[in-house]
């Protein structure tokens, strides 16, 4: 939502800058943009010329003898450098490494000069709260999260896009009222919160008030203000490994827990999807998440281990027979599905066996088809083909 | 030609070392200016932004492999962003990859033998109500089904011929 800010309405983010540069008397400031957001770039670029050219930003600005200069620096792809201190290294040209604190980025930040550092959507909040009053803001929202937050509502959802919502509605709120529900006729299953360092809550949570407190409870983080909606088709076992998949990938590398145990966990996920878990997997996990949310020094790794510790707080049932029974419930993980052919459904028009790539499926022409298991790699082609459902995933 | 005896024309950096002129942080900036003037990071030009920036050439290496925007090799005409994001991942990104890998014979990071297409899967595209999503370069297709996808490919294909 961050980039819709941006490329909608840049002007606000340029004067929450500016009134917190001069409440704290900073002459510099920086907007740090995913270069992946180039429309962000370009109309923030704009935005900043026409207010330079009003006076608004720069030199002695409207004559107060206030200055203060803004500039765009593109990101090159890091997701650590959301953290504030791995931020600022890349600002300052380096590799994106989170630093130690303390100290804070308020003691000693850019250039080991005190800065502030915010996010986008709280810069773009400041000018309404000045013009309104803090009442008014504080007067939406629960006893503990004040105002109001957008959320980027996706997955299988009726209707999803960027939402805002005063704190304090519940998930079921803007999962079924907002956004219309589930698509496609499915059954909701979890609500994915917070992006890649989130967590999934489960149905029986959906009551759930949104405010940071109650979101915490259940295992899951505000974040990013990520809302991926999964139906009963998801698998959470597979939707843990899909994200530790990326905070491996994406961890910088300067922790040891983070840098080995997202890429241990990882493989440990990867067999348990494969069929090949093992008694003491999800003990094993648990150790590790708890070894990497005290031995990583910033948000990313500290977080990784979310996704896995509330996949198994509310589905454990799935990791379970992933293991034990080498199923996967939701019948996602390649590995473990099996292909039939319903002899009552199946016409023998051997379209699926002419599709076959391994040459799996046998049958005589008007009578019903068999699949070899031996031979089938799962690849779904049969069920594509067949035109009267007879292939069934199991 | 090998690495190490690769000539690139080094004057187009001029204007970019003097764009940059006393700023002791702009390396990535720099680094972003030179892949947009190259293609890719030649390492000719890494070791020319070292000695003017007056960085080592290992930090400059380091930067240039830390992120994933930077490449250390060409890629086709084509640069296909295939979008892994969480929204995409749940509407079936996973499809997608795998119809472009069976269309065009390669996989994330490679691009193909005539150099007209490169498959590169990024984290977040930023557009997830359009899910599953992909950018060839600067076009994004959105709501996209492995059929799709190869129908796009297919497409960009002939009109280069």
């Amino acid at each position: 939502m961050d980039r819709a800010v941006i490329e909608s309405d840049p002007h606000s983010l340029i004067e929450g800058m500016l009134i917190a540069a001069y409440a704290i008397g900073a002459s510099k400031a920086f907007v740090y943009v995913r270069a992946e957001y180039p429309l962000a770039i370009v109309r923030l670029e704009k935005a900043l010329a026409d207010a330079k050219a009003h006076n608004l930003l720069g030199e002695n600005i409207l004559g107060s003898g206030f200055s203060c200069d803004i500039r765009i620096k593109a990101g090159a792809g890091a997701f650590v450098c959301g953290e504030e201190t791995a931020l600022i290294e890349s600002l300052e040209g380096n590799r994106g490494m989170p630093r130690l604190k303390p100290p804070f980025p308020a003691e000693k930040g850019y250039t080991q000069a005190p800065s502030n550092i915010n996010n986008v959507e709280t810069f773009a909040n400041v000018a309404w709260i000045i013009l309104n009053g803090g009442a008014a803001f504080a007067a939406m929202g629960t006893e503990t999260s004040k105002g109001t937050k957008v959320f980027a509502l996706t997955g299988k959802i009726k209707r999803g896009g960027l939402v805002e919502i005063p704190m304090g509605l519940t998930l079921r709120d803007v999962i079924f009222g907002i956004g219309g529900g589930i698509r496609d006729g499915g059954t909701f299953k979890a609500v994915q919160m917070g992006g890649p360092s989130g967590g999934c809550i489960p149905e029986h949570l959906l009551d759930t008030k949104i405010d940071y407190k109650a979101l915490g409870a259940t295992g899951a983080i505000m974040g990013s203000g990520g809302m991926v909606v999964m139906d009963s088709h998801t698998c959470m076992v597979n939707m843990a490994r899909f994200f530790l998949d990326f905070t491996a990938k994406e961890s910088c590398g300067k922790c040891v827990h983070c840098r080995i145990g997202t890429k241990r966990m990882h493989e440990i996920l990867t067999r348990i999807t494969e069929g090949k878990g093992k008694e003491g997997d999800v003990e094993l996990l648990q150790d590790l998440c708890n070894g990497i949310k005290a031995g990583a020094l910033c948000g990313l790794g500290q977080t990784a281990p979310n996704p896995v510790l509330t996949t198994i707080r509310y589905f454990r049932d799935e990791y379970d027979a992933h293991i034990r029974e080498a199923r996967c419930p939701a019948h996602e993980c390649a590995a473990l599905k099996k292909y039939e052919i319903d002899p009552a459904k199946c016409k023998g028009c051997t379209m699926c066996a002419k599709k076959c790539p391994v040459g799996a499926i046998s049958g005589e022409l008007k009578k019903p088809h068999v699949i070899d298991p031996a031979k089938c790699i799962k690849c779904g082609q049969c069920v594509a083909t067949c035109k009267f459902g007879a292939v069934a995933v199991k | 030609m090998c690495d190490c005896c690769q000539k690139s024309d080094l004057s187009k950096l001029t204007p970019v070392f003097e764009a940059f002129a006393g700023d002791d942080h702009a390396l990535i900036s720099i680094l972003q200016k030179a892949q947009e003037i190259y293609g890719y990071l030649p390492v000719d030009v890494l070791y020319a932004i070292a000695e003017k920036t007056g960085a080592s050439p290992a930090k400059v290496m380091g930067v240039a492999t830390f992120y994933t925007q930077f490449r250390l090799k060409p890629v086709g005409k084509n640069l296909i962003l295939l979008c892994k994001g969480t929204a995409c991942h749940v509407n079936g990104a996973d499809s997608i990859e795998k119809a472009l890998v069976e269309e065009l014979g390669v996989g994330d990071g490679e691009t193909t033998d005539d150099g007209l297409f490169s498959i590169k899967t990024v984290a977040c595209l930023g557009c997830c109500s359009l899910s599953p999503v992909m950018m060839i370069n600067e076009d994004t297709y959105g709501s996209l089904t492995p059929a799709k996808a190869k129908e796009i490919v297919r497409k960009i294909r002939e009109a280069s011929k």
